[in-house]
């Protein structure tokens, strides 16, 4: 991923045009394959964009996941401006609600407040964890990233599967799920926060953990680009070479920084365990990990891009559940074909409209006076 | 010696006429126009970005020019490919070879001009041709061996019989040189004259003005991609040349008073470094610094300095000795990283700037504190203060005139001599005791380069120690107080600057050891 | 006897298993050596298994289907190549975004069009490839020995596991004695010595990506009109990262990554025979233990032996000219 470019677009043009032509792109093929199926393509995306928005549940829903993507998002693109793809985020989200529910089964009658904390702690802990193996493996045994992450997925889910069906079961219970929390536990829904200050509100799965969301974006901004271990986590992505003429060791860096990414990947847990399910079950990443690569890519791995990337998956995701009450013929998948087109456009073509936007912006008079010095 | 040109033209191997070429802002040739006799050596000098490298990428087929012609013995040509230059005889030697490493000689050479789909028969033809050519042109090559067992100097005549096979009847080479020990470079300039005597056309692009003076027939200067002087090789010398390249007169030499050296700052004791493969590239090594000298390393580029400065500085784990630093000893199994060095007064100008010193995708503010970004008065309290590591900037901008003095541009927007003088200010700014050198004037324009050296010499005369490792032996005769010279990961020579001379160093880089018996001195040179 | 009979009876398991993985990791094979990463072995499986299953339920011929599915490949293939040669982007993303819209797209395609959820109707036997007698099997299976191991491990497979197989020499043959393998090899090692050469560096590399989609085609082919008798959602559940590892366990070589391939297939034959029996000292082993060993073990072997083993040295860079 480039850190930079060599032509000297205005930031917005990189920040917002070329996100915007990557979406709208992403639609376009989108409407093609539901063509190719023999439904209205304005009609199925009327559909996506009315369930997303259309109602105060459904905004209610889009916010929701939005949170869960902020948290995997920003996962992926600490782990960018380290020189590395995690691919992971979907284990890691995993493996990390497991350690957010186990830390609220060992706590009950706890208010949620006080609890809230240790299940960040537990979540983050776990999901660090789970990245850091494949990190340690990439930095001192040079095991490629991508594959151990992919692996480590797939390891992720056939552990869940043991310790639901066979340890952490309800007992007397067919579903592989644990018992509830104690209702003091439950973080509270933003419906209810909002009708305790008068405001009227649908109820949704959206909840407290959408401020700690917020919270995880300013902090990773602040880290990334203000602080020294920033410095040095940019450093090593950027040109691991420099970074250890400059006295960082890059293989340490790796692996805190995949356990950074994995704690934020495994603050899904948060969000879904201590905030809506209230009980340990299987599969409750829901793919939110592999959409989180997308929202980063859109977000170009800045907290700023992410949010409104966020936004507009999660609407995707609200919408493409509305979409197959409308139209059955359409199956939720829809959504992630979408996603990997923008991940094709946003990633690995990112340079397909660059030149034509230099073009368009090199016309102008006033554009940036930085050019390349005598060489 | 020289070929005398009648004033009546020849018939032209090749003939470049007005030739533009732009990439982007930049206009790297303006209307050149050069003319290229059969049977004779050419050479084509000029400072980095002057334009030689683009130029011989257009007749080699790498580049279209945008305007201007080609013609080859006389006959307008269209050369949009390196096959269409391969076709009418023009061949080129890289500076950085086109060899695939895990090949053999015979395969490389077969790469591009297989004889057929299936490889076998092919093989056993290839290799028949081959080996006439190498009677013909004096350049034997082991073609089965695997060219990253090769030396380097082999790997150049793989290249050049490469360009050979394919019927090249001109030859660019592009700094030849710069990877040759003297001896090599004997060789090299043996098979040259060869291939005149044969009736070839050799291009030789180099920023050498002492091979040209002693190789060429004529040269030809480039400036800012113009063509700015012609000159028949006999009837010229260093100066004219240096002057013309740059387009004023020029000092070759550095102002210098003489040492006074302090105690020792740092010293190597018995110091070894294998790498991975198990090779040792650093032997035995032992050196010692002092305060107020300044210490040269002379010796081909690969002979184990680079591992020399990873050693010193910190980068690199080494198996056994003794460094010993300001007094503090450093084992093996020391702990001792880039950060440690920095922390006791050590600064490293590390050789490869792009690959190390700087990161060229961060704003020159960012490259302008790497290795100091942990320094206390640069943050408030866990913030990096941006304003304070900016201002910092400019001011390191300033004292070293780097331009253009925009402390937000990318790093790699500025040239090389400017990122340099960028490396330089960040690692002398912080008055270092000891401060490592490697190739400071790489790839740096000659303006430039008397300042770098007025500031190595200045702070020598501050009282610090300086090692310094550089491929130019004038750089190192010109610095240095006293001179090493390395020669396959040992230090075979110790000179004083006053004793030192260019036979005697080119002897040392060599591998003979400096012994003041003349008939061994006298063996090593004629090999 | 006993022993003997299972034995043979997981080796032929094996074999059936390490057909689909043997030709994805020599897809990966081609485009790797070229110097071009290929995570996207795993979707371009998919949308070839799809495109058969769904071609053979449709037109009742196995054949068909297998040409459907490599048209998908291939078209997939395209695709990466067009993002990372002709537009030099970043080579593991694009494999990764190409995975994720085959998942979506054969999901979407299959529940449309046959509206069962996402997977295809059973395919009926004429419209799969079946196995494949030998000749004289019949009459050797009395021999001792020799017999049963010709009838059952080497008679009797389908068509498409004895085209596997003999691509392996076959490829051993074009990348180290032809011209075409010659400059392959070279693209992958050092592209510049290539174009310098007069070669273009474009047009192999995406020669090789285009046998990679082809390989990937039959291969996905194999799994759902072969192995299988249908199309269903995300049937290729890893193999195609299975394959990647055991392309990077063969070091880049075509003999030793055919056993890498068994090596897995073997695992996962073992598997399914382990569940639910009780090994001595051990008792029962999980299930999902020895699903996940597949996984485990390529990390195992990434992080141990394979470690430091060195790919192509230009792979994963787009080429640029250098100024």
């Amino acid at each position: 991923m480039s850190a930079g470019s060599s032509d000297n677009l205005p930031w917005w043009a990189t920040g917002l045009l070329l996100p915007l032509v990557n979406v709208t792109l992403a639609l376009l093929v989108s409407a093609l394959v539901i063509f190719a199926i023999g439904e209205d393509p304005v009609g199925a995306l009327g559909s996506m964009l009315r369930g997303a928005v259309g109602t105060g549940e459904g905004l209610g829903y889009t916010l929701y996941y939005a949170t869960s993507l902020i948290f995997t998002a920003l996962a992926v693109a600490i782990a960018f401006h380290g020189g590395l793809f995690n691919i992971g985020g979907e284990g890691q989200a995993y493996i990390g609600g497991l350690g957010v529910g186990l830390v609220l089964l060992a706590l009950p009658g706890w208010p949620w407040w006080a609890s809230l904390p240790l299940s960040v702690l537990g979540g983050a802990a776990f999901g660090a964890l789970w990245a850091a193996i494949p990190g340690w493996l990439q930095a001192y045994r040079g095991s490629h990233i991508v594959i151990t992450t992919i692996m480590f997925n797939f390891i992720a889910s056939s552990l869940m599967v043991y310790l639901m069906v066979n340890i952490l079961i309800k007992p007397g219970q067919m579903s592989p799920e644990s018992e509830t929390f104690s209702a003091s536990l439950f973080l509270p829904m933003m419906a209810d926060m909002m009708a305790g200050i008068g405001v009227e509100m649908s109820s949704s799965p959206l909840n407290f953990s959408l401020f700690l969301a917020l919270l995880a974006c300013v902090g990773v901004w602040a880290f990334i680009w203000h602080t020294r271990w920033g410095f040095a986590l940019r450093a090593t992505g950027a040109n691991e070479n420099a970074a250890l003429y400059a006295g960082i060791d890059p293989r340490r860096v790796i692996v805190v920084t995949m356990a950074l990414s994995g704690a934020l990947a495994g603050l899904l847990g948060v969000n879904e365990l201590h905030g809506v399910q209230h009980r340990l079950m299987l599969n409750f990443p829901a793919g939110l990990g592999f959409t989180g690569i997308a929202v980063a890519l859109m977000g170009r791995n800045h907290p700023a891009g992410i949010v409104p990337a966020a936004l507009l998956f999660g609407a995707l995701y609200q919408g493409g559940t509305e979409l197959v009450f409308d139209y059955p013929t359409i199956s939720r998948e829809l959504v992630v074909v979408i996603q990997g087109v923008v991940i094709l456009f946003a990633g690995a073509l990112e340079h397909m409209f660059r030149p034509a936007l230099v073009r368009l912006f090199s016309r102008r008079p006033a554009v940036a006076a930085s050019k390349p010095a005598g060489a | 010696m020289s070929a005398a040109l009648s004033s009546a033209s020849p018939a032209w191997a090749v003939e470049l006429v007005g030739i533009d070429k732009r990439f982007g802002p930049v206009q790297a040739n303006r209307d050149v126009t050069l003319r290229f006799a059969p049977s004779s050596i050419h050479g084509l000098v000029g400072e980095n970005g002057a334009g030689k490298s683009t130029l011989m990428s257009i007749l080699y087929g790498f580049y279209e020019a945008d305007a201007g012609d080609i013609l080859v013995h006389g006959k307008q040509v269209n050369i949009r490919t390196p096959q269409d230059a391969i076709r009418l005889g023009i061949g080129m030697v890289h500076q950085h070879f086109m060899l695939v490493e895990t090949f053999t000689v015979l395969e490389n050479l077969l790469l591009g001009h297989e004889g057929g789909p299936v490889l076998g028969p092919a093989k056993a033809r290839a290799r028949a041709a081959v080996q006439a050519l190498e009677q013909q042109f004096g350049l034997e090559v082991p073609l089965d061996a695997l060219v990253c067992d090769l030396p380097v100097g082999v790997q150049q005549r793989v290249e050049i019989l490469k360009a050979l096979y394919r019927g090249a009847e001109v030859l660019i080479l592009d700094e030849p040189t710069a990877v040759l020990s003297p001896p090599e470079v004997e060789q090299l300039f043996r098979i040259l004259e060869r291939l005149r005597q044969q009736g070839r056309t050799v291009l030789l692009i180099t920023h050498k003005l002492k091979e040209i003076m002693a190789i060429t027939d004529r040269v030809s200067v480039l400036r800012r991609g113009q063509v700015v002087a012609e000159f028949i090789t006999a009837e010229t010398d260093r100066q004219a040349l240096a002057d013309a390249m740059v387009g004023r007169k020029t000092s070759l030499s550095v102002d210098k008073a003489p040492a006074t050296p302090g105690p020792v700052l740092l010293s190597a004791q018995n110091v070894n470094v294998t790498d991975a493969r198990g090779v040792a590239t650093l032997k035995d090594a032992c050196l010692s610094v002092r305060a107020g000298e300044i210490v040269g390393i002379a010796g081909v580029a690969g002979n184990g300095q680079s591992e020399l400065l990873e050693v010193l500085s910190g980068m690199c784990r080494f198996d056994s000795g003794t460094v010993t630093l300001k007094g503090d000893e450093i084992g093996p199994a020391t702990k001792y990283d880039a950060a440690d060095a920095r922390r006791r007064g050590l600064a490293h100008v590390p050789e490869d700037r792009l690959k190390l010193a700087v990161i060229k995708e961060f704003p020159a503010h960012e490259s302008a504190i790497l290795g100091y970004h942990q320094d206390k008065g640069l943050s408030k309290g866990w913030r990096l203060d941006w304003k304070r590591v900016v201002a910092k900037t400019v001011s390191l901008m300033e004292q070293f005139d780097v331009r253009p003095g925009n402390p937000n541009l990318r790093t790699a927007l500025f040239s090389g001599g400017n990122q340099q003088k960028l490396v330089m200010a960040r690692e002398m700014d912080r008055e270092p005791d000891i401060l490592l050198v490697g190739q400071p004037t790489r790839g740096v324009d000659i303006g430039a380069i008397a300042f770098i050296h007025r500031q190595l010499v200045s702070l020598r005369d501050r009282g610090k120690a300086i090692l310094l490792v550089s491929a130019e032996l004038d750089e190192i005769l010109a610095l240095s107080d006293r001179i090493l010279v390395m020669c396959d990961g040992e230090i075979v020579g110790e000179l004083s600057a006053a004793d030192a001379t260019e036979s005697r160093i080119g002897t040392m880089m060599a591998g003979i050891k400096d012994t003041p018996v003349p008939e061994a001195v006298a063996e090593g040179v004629s090999a | 006897m006993d022993i003997f009979l299972t034995l043979l009876s997981l080796l032929d398991s094996t074999v059936r298993l390490a057909t689909p993985l043997l030709l994805a990791a020599l897809a990966g094979f081609y485009s790797e050596r070229a110097g071009v990463v290929d995570i996207g072995l795993e979707g371009k499986m998919l949308v070839a298994a799809f495109a058969a299953a769904a071609t053979a339920a449709i037109h009742g011929s196995a054949w068909l289907g297998l040409g459907a599915g490599i048209l998908a490949s291939v078209i997939l293939a395209l695709l990466h190549g067009f993002a990372c040669i002709t537009h030099k982007g970043n080579q593991v993303v694009s494999g990764v975004a190409l995975n994720i819209v085959a998942l979506g797209l054969t999901a979407v395609l299959g529940n449309a069009w046959f509206e069962m959820g996402g997977r295809t109707p059973n395919l009926p036997a004429d419209a799969r490839f079946g196995e494949i007698t030998l000749p004289l099997a019949e009459a050797l299976r009395g021999v001792p020995l020799l017999g049963p191991l010709y009838f059952e491990l080497i008679s009797g497979h389908n068509l498409l596991v004895y085209l596997a197989l003999a691509i392996v020499p076959l490829t051993w043959w074009i990348a180290y004695r032809t011209r075409f393998g010659l400059r392959l090899r070279a693209v992958g090692e050092n592209p510049a010595a290539v174009d310098t050469a007069g070669i273009s560096v474009t047009r192999l590399r995406y020669q090789a990506v285009l046998i990679a989609g082809l390989l990937c085609g039959i291969a996905g082919a194999y799994l759902s009109t072969a192995q299988g008798a249908g199309f269903q959602s995300n049937m290729t559940a890893g193999k195609g990262f299975l394959a990647l590892a055991a392309l990077i366990l063969g070091k880049w070589k075509p003999v030793p990554t055919l056993f890498a391939c068994l090596l897995f297939a073997f695992a996962d034959a073992l598997q399914t025979r382990l569940q639910g029996v009780a090994l001595p000292g051990i008792g029962e082993v999980p299930v999902q233990l020895i699903e996940a060993l597949p996984y485990l073990l390529t990390v195992l072997l990434l992080a141990g032996f394979v470690g430091k083993a060195t790919p192509p040295k230009a792979s994963g860079r787009p080429y640029v000219k250098d100024r």
